[in-house]
This record gives structure tokens, sequence and C-alpha cells, in this order.
């Protein structure tokens, strides 16, 4: 068994700094890397690139960076929830390339899984087409998109082992499988780390190859933005 | 005139058994609260979830379980939970039969715009436009004017589009209507709504063949 944990979060950002691009999981605020995303706050570190598929809101996920200038640029699908992020975005301080979800989500897995490119029907004949190459497969438009090329990855899984094995849990999967293995070094942060042996292997989500260091989060918030309720009867 | 309420339920009508379907934000979401129960139909959410159910109970919301919308909601039995890669898999290869979703503006020949007012509203476009790229069977759901009155049914749309030609049929608060390749195809009328009325409310080339009957529920 190859052990990945390493001792708390200080540890496993080792290496992080300035100008670096850097991924984060996530969904608006579910399954986000909460402990990692406190971390980069504390560094300090600044001129970030974060491909997140959201923002974060004002207060909490990313817009604790936004708020501390600490982003560059951001590459994201959505970005409505958060009145900092529009203001520094309307004013030119920050950038930001808006790309389809689906997109994202395969510019992730692409450089997860080692290919350069892929064509997605995706925004042909959008300003989301302009400058990059297009091509017809029998009689269809589809737009070529790059790989992301990434220094950190940072995600959030419900439990993981020694060996870096992770399990995800109900939609707060979204991002972060997509993105293990995607970066030079990828950082899982977990509810539940275990000894290895203890996850059945049959119920492993992500492979421990495809994570760097893994390490035992805590004080999830889990904040939840929209709640919504039915009455019982 | 059909209230956002009178859309979604026609739209229903519109889903068929053994359909995965895909609702978008807005109008769109309330077409699952019509959908007739002695038919079998899975909703699919773009964050990772097939087999969505209700919201949750008050005291059950589940931080990890929400949809597209960020909304707290539950799943049905048969629900299954996937990364945001295997979700646009199941989009971008069409094994989603159906989508619905809103839209700013539609032309005659099935563009559709609903993601940016430059200047304005910078939000960005989700998955909607893998959703309109991919999709075989797309509804927009919407108001048939703006705000300010203005058709949504134009001959070209002025905002940054979504799609190119993809949009199939248009369900508005007062009519039905098919892209066709001559304009739109006036399908049904909304309950007590003139094609008169149509007509002056659609910008776009309107086709209108024969007595055009009222909306059925």
């Amino acid at each position: 068994m190859i052990k990945k944990t390493v001792a708390d979060v200080d540890t496993a950002l080792e290496g992080v700094k300035d100008g670096m691009t850097i991924m984060l999981g996530g969904f608006g605020l579910c399954g986000i890397p909460e402990n990692a995303i406190s971390e980069l706050v504390r560094l300090g570190v600044k001129d970030l690139t974060c491909i997140s598929n959201n923002a974060g809101v004002d207060d909490f996920g990313l817009g604790l960076l936004l708020q501390k200038r600490q982003i560059r640029k951001m590459i994201s699908s959505y970005v409505g929830e958060n009145e900092e992020f529009e203001r520094q975005m309307l004013s030119g301080e920050l950038e930001v390339e808006l790309t389809p979800q689906g997109t994202l989500a395969e510019k992730c897995r692409a450089a997860q899984a080692g290919f350069p490119a892929f064509y997605t029907p995706a925004g042909y004949g959008t300003e989301v087409s302009l400058g990059k190459e297009t091509r017809e497969f029998n009689g269809k438009m589809y737009v070529l998109e790059e790989a992301f090329k990434a220094d950190f990855s940072l995600v959030k899984a419900w439990k993981g082992d020694e060996a870096g094995n992770l399990i995800f849990k109900g939609t707060a999967r979204n991002f972060n499988p997509c993105m293990c293995g995607a970066a030079k070094i990828t950082v899982a942060e977990v509810e539940e780390l275990v000894p290895a042996g203890e996850l059945d292997p049959n119920e492993i989500h992500i492979p421990g190859i495809f994570v760097t260091r893994i390490f035992q989060g805590k004080n999830y918030e889990k904040r939840i933005e929209q709640r919504t309720v039915r009455k019982r009867n | 005139m059909l209230d956002k309420n009178g859309i979604a339920k026609r739209i229903a009508r519109e889903v068929k058994d053994g359909y995965y379907v895909n609702l978008g934000i807005g109008i769109p979401t309330l077409v699952a609260n019509f959908v007739r129960d002695d038919i079998s139909v899975e909703f699919q959410s773009e964050n990772g979830v097939l087999g969505m159910g209700p919201f949750p109970f008050e005291g059950e919301e589940d931080a990890d379980i929400i949809n597209a919308g960020k909304q707290t909601i539950t799943t049905l039995p048969g629900a299954s939970f996937f990364d945001s890669a295997t979700s646009f898999g199941m989009i971008r290869g069409q094994h989603v039969d159906l989508t619905i979703l809103g839209a700013m503006e539609v032309a005659e020949n099935g563009d559709i715009a609903n993601w940016k007012i430059p200047g304005k509203m910078v939000k960005g476009m989700g998955g909607a436009m893998d959703l309109v790229a991919s999709a075989e069977n797309i509804i927009v759901a919407m108001m048939h004017t703006n705000r300010a009155g203005e058709s949504k049914l134009l001959k070209r749309c002025t905002l940054p589009l979504t799609g190119v030609q993809c949009v199939k049929k248009i369900v508005t608060n007062l009519a039905v209507l098919e892209v066709t390749s001559e304009g739109f195809r006036l399908l049904e009328r909304a309950p007590g709504v003139s094609v008169e009325t149509i007509r002056e409310a659609t910008e776009g080339a309107l086709i209108v063949e024969g007595d055009i009957p009222e909306m059925q529920f």
C-alpha cells in the first residue's frame, strides 16, 4: 500500500505559491473543499487562477478568496450568486473565463485521462467558440476545447482511506472526481479518513492513484444555499 | 392567457412515458408538478442526480443533496448520483430525451439566447450551452413578451447566443409554436387568446394555417 495521508491541511497544501492555477471541486457550496479554501486564505497566496464551476457566495467558499483579492482569474460556468465577484469583474480587477459546464467538466477529465483536447458541440456558433478550431463530424459542427493545465487540484470527498481511495456522497460528488489527477498535485480532504482495508474496493469512486495527498478535514459547515422544504400533511 | 403554472401544465403534456427529462431553472422546474402520475419519468439534474424527487420535509434537508438550482431535494427509488463529466455525457450523448429550459429570446430559425445581457447581467451559461447543443428535443418555456412588452420571438436574436438552430418547440403564456424552416408555426392558442393577439406579440415570421385550436390540458 502506498500511503497518501498527511497530518493536516498545512502539510497538504505545501508548495502552493502566488500565480498558480488551482482547481477546486464543488457545485455551488455543495462538496467544496472547505478546509483547503480556509488554508489558502490563511496562506495569503495571490494572483491565483481558479478553476471552479462557481465562485462561492460573498462570505463563503471562493467568496472568501475574492474578498481578499487573492484571485486574478476565474474559470467557471456560473457565477450568479456573488456580488463581490460581479463588482470585481465589472471593474476589470478580476478576469473571468465563462465556460459551458459540460465543457468545464470534460476539460478536467481530459487532463486526468491524458487527452490534450476534445471536440464538443457546446458553444458552437456562440462567443464561446470565437478563435477556436471548429470541425464537422457527421453533419454536425463541433468546437475544439483543450484540457486544463493546473498546479493543484483541491477536492472534497465523504470517505477516504490511507491509500487515497475516495468515496463521495450525494451530489457533493459533482466536479470532485473529474479533478482528481487533473493537476500536478491532487489534495483530497475527507469527512472520514479510515485505515487501508476498511473501504470495500467495489465501492471506491476514485482510486488512490489519482490522489497525491489526503487528510482528515474538520469543522465542516456545509452551508445550504437554497433551503427548500415541503410541509408535512 | 396563461400564468407560469399554466405554461408548465401545458408542457407537462409533452412529457411521455419512459422519458429522462432535464428541467431548467424557473418555469421548467414547475413542470414536474404536473406530470401525470400514471407514467414513468425520471428527472435529471446536471449537477449529478437522476431520479430527483420533491423537496425534503422540514428538518430532513441534506446539504449534500441539491439540484442545479442549489435547492435541497430528495431522491426517488431507482435514483443515482454521478460526477459532472458523466452527467454531461448523458446530455451530449443524447441519452436525455427531453430538455425544457427558459429563454430571453428565441429566433425564427431556432437560435436561443438566455445567458447574458452585455453590460447588465453576466452570470454565465451554466449547463445551458451543452444542453441546447446536444438535445434532440428542446422545448422553451417562457413569456411571449418581456417586461417592456417587446416580443421575445424574434427574426434574429439580439443578445449573445446560447445555441444555434436548436429550439424545436416553444410554449408561452399565449401559444404553442413549432420552429420550422419558414418560421414559427402556430400550433395552439392559450384559452381566450386570439390569433391576432399572438400575431401582434410575435416579431418573427408567424405561420398560421387553418383553424388554430385552443390548448388542451
